[in-house]
């Protein structure tokens, strides 16, 4: 590259020109001091605006599409009374609190914040601004104007294991991780205990791949998991590309996030789907009917947050009728997933028999369940 | 067959006016993407190139964007010079992040008495030496094994993301954090400290651009800098003056190093506040773009880093403002730094038709 020194001179003007035409016409307060608290804007008759903001682009068919989705659907149900706008690829981390303060700025009044990555920053926005509420998925901190909601995924995963239990013939289950953390051990647990629920030969292989979106790495952990012998795969992870390669292979897997049974006719048996528009609703409605309250919602079956849809229809039926029998039970209550007895992989016992798991246990798993291989990474 | 030849004369007015055609390239095909996608161009490319200057606050989250990126920058750009590919600024910024975290994290966690303004030059120093580091082991396999600096470098930087991840994954682990990947939020006191209050930018900017001063006195005023650029591209020239060239990969790495892993510390300590798997988002990497862009000239990388974070945090506010995909940033981005390197390759060169042979 050529470096001549007249170049850099004009570069260096142009830019500064921009600069400072931009400096002349600031003096704009600055956003983030707290306000006093404002009074609720429902009464006003305008519309409530709401901001969502995305870790992963809205066109990726996975957890980011499942939550537009969701506020596309939701912003449709409240017929005017509701206006959102969204911010997608926003990098978990300092960007974050850019990107919050931003929204404010833009008058919003109820934030989502999508992902977990964003609890720092939506936790220092929400303390400037007590008079905006605050969402935050897959969270765990709350305050007087920031409240937290999650879906029981691991129920999607249960449904699945069940149909994985009966459509195995090797016997080995594979799973594509993302990152060991709670949610996703809870996924791989619940996957292999609905497997174990009808075939307690079952046992399950876990490749990590790092990510939430890396179609190449889980194309390659796919692979390493076929090759080891494994003929349904599951996923935590968001893109498509488990489903592709068991479809090459001639082998079964599940979408996740979404409906994913176009990809692959012949490998999908199901997708874990998530449907976050009733909870969008209600928390619209809360913000609207002036209700809103700090608390922690965990929606599954129960609620329609969570299912196992577009069950393939290759499937026995017995097998079919295994997972609705499993799903009736989700949503009566009669049936809870991590019920004991259940035992590590070691051989510990980590909840006693006929305890049904609460919040606090859920939280902290930190272990595989007997039957899947391996050690959670960096486990203690 | 087209051909590229080197014009005899380059024209100094065309080479002045090189950028300034490349903006205005780059507006005008900007301007006709936004009008196909059924956008006003006007309003948008406002919201793109103004929207980012607008306003004290938009002016602070711009500096405290383009710290890293400056940082990260001015040791590339002394690299290239130099002739020395270090393509691993990312995995030095993580090792300083990492350093300067770790600081952070024993002076919380242990409750070691401390106050801010001897913490500040503590944790310059972790940052500096993490990043250093980890160029050293760049720079011990080049000089002792002719390992290429390039694979090298960009190696390390994945063995630096596992690294942090293992250690957020592991023993850093926040106790209370429900097993999520995270250290514990960092005391108070190694906040590195803000310049307004209530905006987030901090003393990482005006140190990023002493740096910037800094490194154009020693490229342009120090002999060590001149034989450095010297023996960059004419290794042999260099040699015959007696410049050592191992010397010149031992320096231009630690610095470039050191450099990164400043940004890395100031990030961590600055709007983090702990260590999470996420602390860079790539700086690293678009610090060589930026380099570039700077014309691996110091003060043209503090351009170039503003220039940058205006077209990243521009992309945000387009989205909200007047509806257009994230990805139209990407392109934006793209579209110039195009236009840059088209525009100078002719002002040097020029097409000429000619039948194949």
């Amino acid at each position: 590259m050529n470096l001549s020194p007249s170049k850099h001179a004009a570069l260096a003007a142009l830019l500064a020109a921009a600069t400072l035409a931009g400096c002349s016409k600031k003096e704009a307060p600055p956003a983030a001091e707290p306000h006093a608290a404002a009074p609720a804007p429902a009464k006003t008759g305008e519309p409530l605006k709401a901001g969502f903001i995305y870790v992963g682009p809205v066109g990726d068919a996975g957890w980011t599409f499942a939550h537009d989705k969701g506020r596309r659907e939701a912003e449709a149900k409240m017929g005017g009374k509701v206006v959102t706008t969204f911010v997608e690829k926003v990098p978990e981390g300092p960007d974050a609190e850019r990107v919050l303060r931003d929204l404010v700025a833009q008058g919003n009044k109820l934030i989502f914040a999508t992902s977990f990555g964003f609890m720092d920053a939506v936790t220092k926005v929400a303390k400037d601004n007590p008079d905006v509420k605050f969402e935050h998925a897959t969270g765990y901190r709350t305050a007087d104007n920031l409240r937290v909601y999650e879906a029981k995924f691991y129920e999607g995963a249960y449904l699945a294991g069940i149909l994985a239990g009966q459509m195995t013939k090797s016997n080995v289950l594979g799973f594509v991780g993302s990152f060991p953390i709670p949610e996703v051990l809870r996924n791989i647990n619940a996957f292999t205990l609905g497997a174990q629920s009808v075939n307690p030969k079952i046992t399950t292989k876990v490749v990590w791949v790092s990510a939430w979106f890396d179609p190449p790495r889980e194309t390659e952990a796919a692979q390493s998991l076929l090759d080891q012998g494994a003929d349904v795969l599951l996923q935590n992870t968001d893109s498509s590309a488990v489903l592709q390669a068991a479809e090459r292979a001639g082998k079964y897997a599940f979408g996740w996030d979404s409906d994913m049974s176009a990809v692959a006719p012949k490998a999908h048996l199901g997708s874990c789907a998530l449907d976050w528009s009733g909870y969008y609703v209600k928390s619209f409605n809360d913000v609207l009917n002036g209700t809103w309250k700090p608390e922690v919602t965990k929606w599954g079956v129960k609620e329609g947050a969570v299912d196992l849809v577009k069950v393939a229809s290759f499937a026995p039926a017995e097998a079919r009728k295994k997972v609705d029998a499993a799903r009736q039970g989700l949503k009566a209550g009669t049936l809870a997933v991590f019920t004991g007895p259940i035992v590590d992989n070691t051989g510990k016992e980590v909840l006693a028999k006929g305890v049904v798991a609460d919040d606090a246990w859920k939280g902290a798993v930190n272990f595989y369940v007997k039957g899947v291989e391996g050690k959670v990474p960096a486990g203690k | 067959m087209i051909h590229l030849e080197a014009r005899q004369s380059p024209s100094r007015l065309m080479g002045l006016l090189s950028p300034v055609l490349a903006l205005a390239l780059t507006v005008a095909i900007g301007a006709a993407i936004f009008f196909a996608l059924g956008k006003d161009p006007g309003r948008a490319l406002a919201v793109f190139l103004l929207e980012p200057f607008h306003g004290a606050r938009a002016l602070a989250e711009l500096g405290l964007k383009a710290t890293p990126l400056i940082l990260c920058s001015l040791g590339l750009a002394l690299c290239f010079r130099s002739n020395v590919w270090n393509i691993g600024a990312e995995g030095q910024f993580l090792f300083g992040a990492i350093a300067g975290g770790g600081l952070a994290l024993w002076i919380t966690t242990a409750g070691v008495p401390m106050s801010g303004p001897l913490f500040l030059p503590l944790l310059l120093v972790a940052g500096a030496a993490g990043g250093a580091a980890w160029a050293a082991v760049v720079a011990l396999l080049r000089d002792r094994f002719h390992a290429n600096e390039i694979l090298v470098s960009l190696m390390l930087v994945y063995v630096a993301n596992l690294f942090l991840s293992w250690l957020v994954f592991g023993p850093w682990k926040d106790p209370n954090g429900f097993n999520f990947p995270q250290t514990v939020q960092f005391a108070s006191v190694t906040e590195v400290p803000r310049l307004f209050r209530g905006m987030r930018i901090n003393a990482g900017f005006p140190l990023a651009l002493v740096a910037a001063v800094a490194m154009w006195l020693f490229m342009s005023r120090t002999y060590r800098g001149m034989q450095l650029q010297v023996g960059g591209p004419a290794p042999l020239a260099a040699r015959y003056a007696g410049f050592s060239s191992r010397a010149a990969i031992w320096t231009t790495l630690l610095v470039s190093g050191a450099l990164a892993g400043v940004a890395g510390a100031v990030e961590v300590a600055g709007p983090m506040g702990q260590l999470t798997p996420h602390v860079s988002m790539g700086y690293g990497f678009t610090a060589i773009i930026v380099a570039f862009v700077g014309r691996l000239h110091p003060l043209g990388c503090i351009l170039s880093s503003l220039l940058l974070s205006a077209f990243l945090i521009g992309g945000e506010l387009a989205q909200t403002r007047v509806g257009l995909p994230s990805a139209l940033a990407g392109v934006f981005q793209g579209v110039l730094l195009l236009s840059l390197l088209g525009c100078d390759v002719l002002v040097q060169h020029r097409l000429r038709w000619r039948s194949a042979p």
